[in-house]
């Protein structure tokens, strides 16, 4: 089989990226998708909150999703449920899929452009070492959120959550709501990894309990989760003897963070990125491969599906250019680089050439700030500085970078983004 | 008297962190908002706070066992329990489609329950 574009992934940035594609021209596409239907995680994050920016209404997850395949229908855009790529591999300007499904068995897909958009997974116990027995009980969150949202079944009764990710606090409330008793969140950080948002209307207005600096260090039962031990961390993270603190629970969630899911990038010998577990991209969102791009969460973990559908039209967009013809480089690239405070930015790099009038840099910060400011310089020189009340880490930023001021410097080099606080600033 | 009170806006993600200035208990100023919401939302949060519901009914005959259901806007915060309690009495046949109406004046609000997501016959 040939395409001129294949889409890896079919929730929202699949999606966004395959009807930006078409809009812009391209015909011979297709999007492969490995679950049953399309929507991706959206279709168990049944809460509300999606879609502000984009539809300017607060649409559930399955909403959000639904607009989309809607319009990805209405458009005619192909696409394979069940269906797995297993391999995918560039050779000169051809991009090679190995593709798995029931039906068709194993078989290869040709294809001119590649978007990755096969999102992100859930770090799992495994990566967090509490010692003891491996007892029934332990869930992702996730994985929870599936079975409560999807197959109508409740994991447990009483329940301790580790760690305070948006699907933690989400689901702390989604259980607390369906009968069951959420006992505590734990938090190994001195903040949370969630949105504040969520910690007022999933912990606070059920009376939920959030310990900072707590971590969860035994697991007691044999067959079955009977009990947790949390503990207080000290600075390095280490927990404190005689903090100890036992609280019975049949079930403990897992919320620790999730990571770009790029077994097929990595496959692919596209350079990564090791602080966001994705791969580089340049403006145009094109991985250091040509003909691949990729957006969403398989690129950076984004805290906003819109935000995930803005980046993925882009995609869509350049991808259609590339098919044209029309993303040739014109060697004029900057650098950008993320210092102090920030841990990363997408994009890495820009051809001032070839950007768009404006040209949106994300990125997160490493720590919470009070009072501080982002600061943006080329070169030595500050193009400006951003207040901000609050910078956590738990919430995604952005910049924006004009192509005129570009222009009107002198043969930039180097783009440094980075956190400014003053006076005290730093909160410990 | 004037006292403050900080409220964290749950309106939108951004999450503004919002400071009320309270003078012999009537809201004399809010400030911290990004947007008008967050005003709103601090008259509201103080003085009748409110909260969209999102949970689950249970389905009769469909590819799935249950559909995800919202208040098709927000309810008084004290209600939100009954209402969810409400949800586990019913069950409805399959197919559901997004906006069907699973209950009408759901706990006496006078606000439906609408289905959230498609369940087609299984
Ligand atoms: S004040 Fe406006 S921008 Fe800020 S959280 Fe509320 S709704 Fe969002």
């Amino acid at each position: 089989m040939k395409k001129d574009l294949v889409i890896i992934g079919g929730g929202p940035a699949g999606l966004a990226a395959a009807i930006a594609a078409r809009e812009a021209g391209v015909e011979e596409l297709l999007i492969l998708e490995r679950d049953c239907r399309l929507g991706g995680i959206l279709n168990q994050c049944i809460h509300n909150g999606f879609g502000l920016h984009t539809f300017k209404e607060e649409l559930t997850g399955p909403e959000y999703a639904d607009r989309y395949i809607g319009k990805a229908k209405t458009l005619g855009i192909p696409y394979r449920l069940n269906t797995m790529v297993v391999d995918l591999r560039a050779e000169g300007q051809q991009k090679k899929l190995t593709v798995m499904n029931r039906e068709e068995g194993l078989y290869e897909i040709e294809a001119k452009a590649v978007i990755l958009a096969m999102g992100c997974r859930e770090r799992t116990r495994g990566a967090l070492n509490i010692p003891g027995f491996r007892p029934a009980g332990i869930y992702s969150a996730g994985t929870a959120q599936r079975y409560v949202n999807m197959e109508g079944r409740m994991p447990g009764r009483e329940v301790v959550i580790l760690g305070s990710g948006d699907i933690g606090l989400i689901m702390a409330r989604r259980m607390t709501l369906e009968g069951a008793r959420v006992k505590l969140v734990a938090e190994l950080m001195p903040y949370s990894g969630g949105l504040k948002r969520n910690i007022v209307q999933c912990l606070e207005d059920f009376g939920i309990p959030l310990r900072l600096s707590h971590t969860v260090v035994d697991i007691k039962g044999r067959d079955r989760v009977e009990g947790v031990t949390i503990a207080r961390v000290d600075g390095n993270l280490k927990p404190i003897p005689g903090t100890e603190e036992e609280i019975s629970c049949d079930t403990l969630l897992l919320s620790c963070g999730l990571i770009p899911e790029n077994e097929l990038s990595q496959g692919l010998g596209a350079a990564m990125n090791p602080v966001t577990g994705g791969p580089f991209v340049n403006e145009s969102l094109e991985t250091d491969k040509e003909g691949v791009f990729a957006c969403g969460n398989v690129l950076h973990v984004h805290d906003l599906v819109d935000y995930v559908s803005q980046e993925a039209e882009a995609a869509g967009r350049k991808a259609a250019a590339y098919l044209r013809g029309g993303l040739e480089g014109t060697g004029r690239v900057v650098s950008l680089r993320a210092a102090e405070g920030v841990r990363y930015t997408v994009p890495a790099s820009l051809d001032i050439g070839r950007m768009e009038e404006a040209q949106t840099v994300r990125f997160r910060v490493g720590d919470v700030y009070r009072d501080a400011a982002i600061e943006v310089s080329c070169d030595g020189r500050i193009l400006r500085s951003v207040k901000k009340k609050v910078l956590a880490p738990g919430e995604m930023e952005q910049i924006i970078l004009k192509k005129q001021e570009l222009e009107a410097a002198d043969n930039p080099k180097e783009i440094v983004i980075s956190v400014r606080t003053q006076g005290q600033g730093k909160e410990a | 008297m004037s006292e403050t009170r900080e409220l964290v806006c749950i309106r939108c993600p951004l999450g503004c962190n919002l400071s009320v200035k309270l003078e012999g208990g009537e809201i004399a100023a809010v400030t911290g908002n990004t947007c008008p919401r967050g005003a709103e939302y601090a008259v509201k949060e103080l003085t009748d706070p409110r909260r969209i519901v999102t949970s689950l009914v249970r389905v009769r005959g469909g590819e799935l066992p249950v559909a995800p259901v919202k208040t098709a806007s927000d309810i008084p915060k004290g209600k939100v329990g009954d209402c969810v309690k409400a949800l586990r009495q019913i069950e409805v046949p399959a197919p559901v489609h997004i906006g069907d109406v699973v209950m009408e004046n759901v706990c006496g609000t006078g606000v439906d329950m609408v289905a959230t997501a498609n369940v087609d016959r299984s």
